[in-house]
């Protein structure tokens, strides 16, 4: 059974074919496959050093693979820097967030991409305000106002604005890289909460996590990485976590 | 976080207008009968701190994306030296042109070098202040060199239009522009996230060493308008011009607000900081202080002003 609508005979948002990345004699990914369809989470899980940070650099732009196949939308996704892969629709919420701290909620969300209006370019504060607020609501990150600063918010809400950014701007596909590990535990549910919306836009999301309850919360498919090797993909529905933990650390039950 | 108290950086950029109004009024009572108060020295004020608010404007920028610039008071000296040697051989119009792009020049080595050799402003712009003044010093021969093109003076120094100085004409325009620009542009914007965290701008696509590149030139261009304002107003080129300034316009932006950490900047913050510099100047002399006290004055009182407006109570 598919984790996606039966009998619709969807190009996936981004497929991955044999993709293998090396650093001089160094192979990090070797031969991953994977595909991604809209409104569908996949986990990305392993144990440190496993290659998830290079996977997720790849599917970025940031770095580019060694040899392999990656289509968006079932064109070729050869992606020279991060601009572009944003540009095509794929957006990126790091672990460190990338948020700058001084500065208000609305202009990170318009980071990099500020609408302007008039003859002089002036930033369209008004418009930014307005479609912060629209977001925050639609995703229910609770935050006291678009112009509020960021280093005033909690850790949570910090996320929240975040994976707002990333919302408002991805077309395709979210890449999460472990949206929660900072958080406590009811900020943790919220951010969860969001993600599950996300998912209602039809956003393929692909996310990293360390928590295998938080990645058997949120998931369709989990895909585990060991070593660079991907030891395989499961139906999320269609496994347990003792079987995931032997996948991860090679270690059968 | 939902008691609605002013943000601390908010309560941080009004101490600046308290401290001017403390200021203005211990002067105004202990100087009641030294004139401070009069028409002709209020003015004075204004139109000695000119050049030193065009250089506050620059410097606004550069502090805002993270860096600094010790170099431009030594290239006010060599584009006011540049344009007076101009002017010399040739009509003003050339010899401004000649001032700007030298202050330009500088700023461009500056930025191309914190930006693409990737080394930090703070020494790159310490070498550069060396290199320039000896430049300025070299060119010079040591002596001053006076400007006498007429129209120069009236547009860049003592002239009037519409019965308002020159120079505040000059000043106000860079205020304005740079205010504008710092506020509500998206450059505005990109430097201030570069300035507060550089790889969240970098991954949000804004090409951070160009900006870098372009905030020093903005200050170098300011030099050399400040450096065309000394030259205007004392009618000769010198290379100690803006030899004074390096201390009190860094004073000036920090004590106005803007963060030297980067991230945070305001212009009208810069202005009222080097209004109350130049008012302090100013209150001193007339008190009849020797320039030793002079300096020992300011810079205890540059200190507590940092002291409040910059201490961040969480460290």
């Amino acid at each position: 059974m598919a984790p996606y609508p039966e009998g619709h005979a969807m190009t996936p948002v981004l497929q991955l074919k044999n993709i293998r990345k090396s650093f001089g004699g160094v192979t990090a990914i070797q031969d991953f496959s994977l595909d991604i369809h809209a409104g569908e989470v996949v986990a990305l899980v392993g144990d440190n050093g496993a290659g998830k940070s290079t996977l997720i650099k790849m599917i970025s732009g940031v770095y580019t693979p060694t040899s392999g196949d990656m289509l968006l939308d079932g064109q070729p996704a050869d992606f020279p820097d991060a601009s572009v892969a944003r540009e095509r629709g794929i957006e990126v919420v790091y672990q460190d967030l990338a948020l700058a701290d001084q500065q208000t909620v609305y202009m990170n969300l318009f980071l990099g991409r500020e609408p302007v209006k008039g003859p002089l370019r002036l930033l369209d504060r008004k418009r930014m305000i307005a479609e912060t607020d629209t977001l925050v609501k639609e995703l229910d990150v609770r935050i006291p106002s678009a112009s509020a600063t960021i280093r005033d918010l909690s850790g949570g809400q910090r996320q929240g604005v975040a994976i707002a950014r990333a919302t408002h701007w991805a077309k395709k596909i979210i890449l999460l890289d472990e949206p929660t590990a900072a958080l406590g535990v009811a900020e943790t549910a919220r951010v969860e909460a969001t993600i599950e919306t996300l998912k209602a836009r039809n956003l393929a999301i692909f996310i990293i996590s360390h928590s295998l309850d938080q990645v058997f919360r949120l998931s369709d498919r989990i895909c585990v990485l060991r070593r660079g090797q991907q030891i395989g993909i499961r139906e999320t529905s269609q496994t347990d976590k003792n079987e995931i933990v032997s996948m991860i650390t090679g270690v059968s039950k | 976080m939902s008691i609605s108290l002013p943000n601390r950086a908010v309560l941080q950029g009004l101490i600046v207008y308290a401290g001017f109004v403390l200021i203005f009024l211990f002067f105004a009572v202990m100087l009641w009968d030294r004139g401070f108060l009069s028409a002709q020295n209020l003015t004075n004020i204004v139109l000695q701190t000119a050049p030193a608010t065009v250089l506050a404007v620059g410097l606004v920028f550069v502090l805002a994306a993270g860096e600094i610039d010790l170099s431009f008071g030594a290239a006010v000296a060599l584009s006011a030296i540049v344009a007076a040697m101009v002017m010399r051989v040739t009509v003003w119009p050339v010899g401004v042109a000649a001032g700007l792009a030298t202050g330009m020049a500088v700023g461009f080595v500056n930025g191309a070098i914190v930006a693409y050799v990737r080394l930090p402003s703070f020494l790159v712009t310490l070498a550069t202040m060396g290199v320039v003044a000896g430049i300025a010093r070299e060119l010079s021969n040591l002596q001053s060199i006076p400007v006498t093109a007429d129209t120069f003076i009236g547009i860049f120094g003592g002239g009037k239009l519409l019965g308002i100085p020159s120079l505040v004409i000059w000043t106000v325009l860079a205020l304005l522009i740079g205010h504008l620009v710092f506020r509500e542009t998206r450059y505005g914007a990109h430097i201030l996230a570069t300035g507060d965290n550089p790889r969240a701008a970098l991954v949000s696509g804004i090409r951070v060493a160009r900006l870098r590149l372009s905030v020093l030139v903005v200050s170098g261009a300011c030099a050399g308008l400040a450096g065309l304002l000394y030259a205007g107003r004392l009618q000769a080129a010198r290379y100690t011009l803006g030899e004074s300034d390096l201390m009190t316009v860094i004073a000036a932006v920090i004590v106005g607000g803007t963060a030297l950490s980067g991230g945070r900047g305001t212009i009208p913050g810069a202005l009222v900081g080097s209004l109350m510099m130049g008012m302090l100047s100013n209150g001193l002399i007339l008190m009849g202080l020797s320039v030793s006290w002079q300096m020992i004055i300011k810079g205890l009182i540059v200190l507590a002003a940092v002291a409040v407006s910059l201490r961040d109570p969480n460290r």
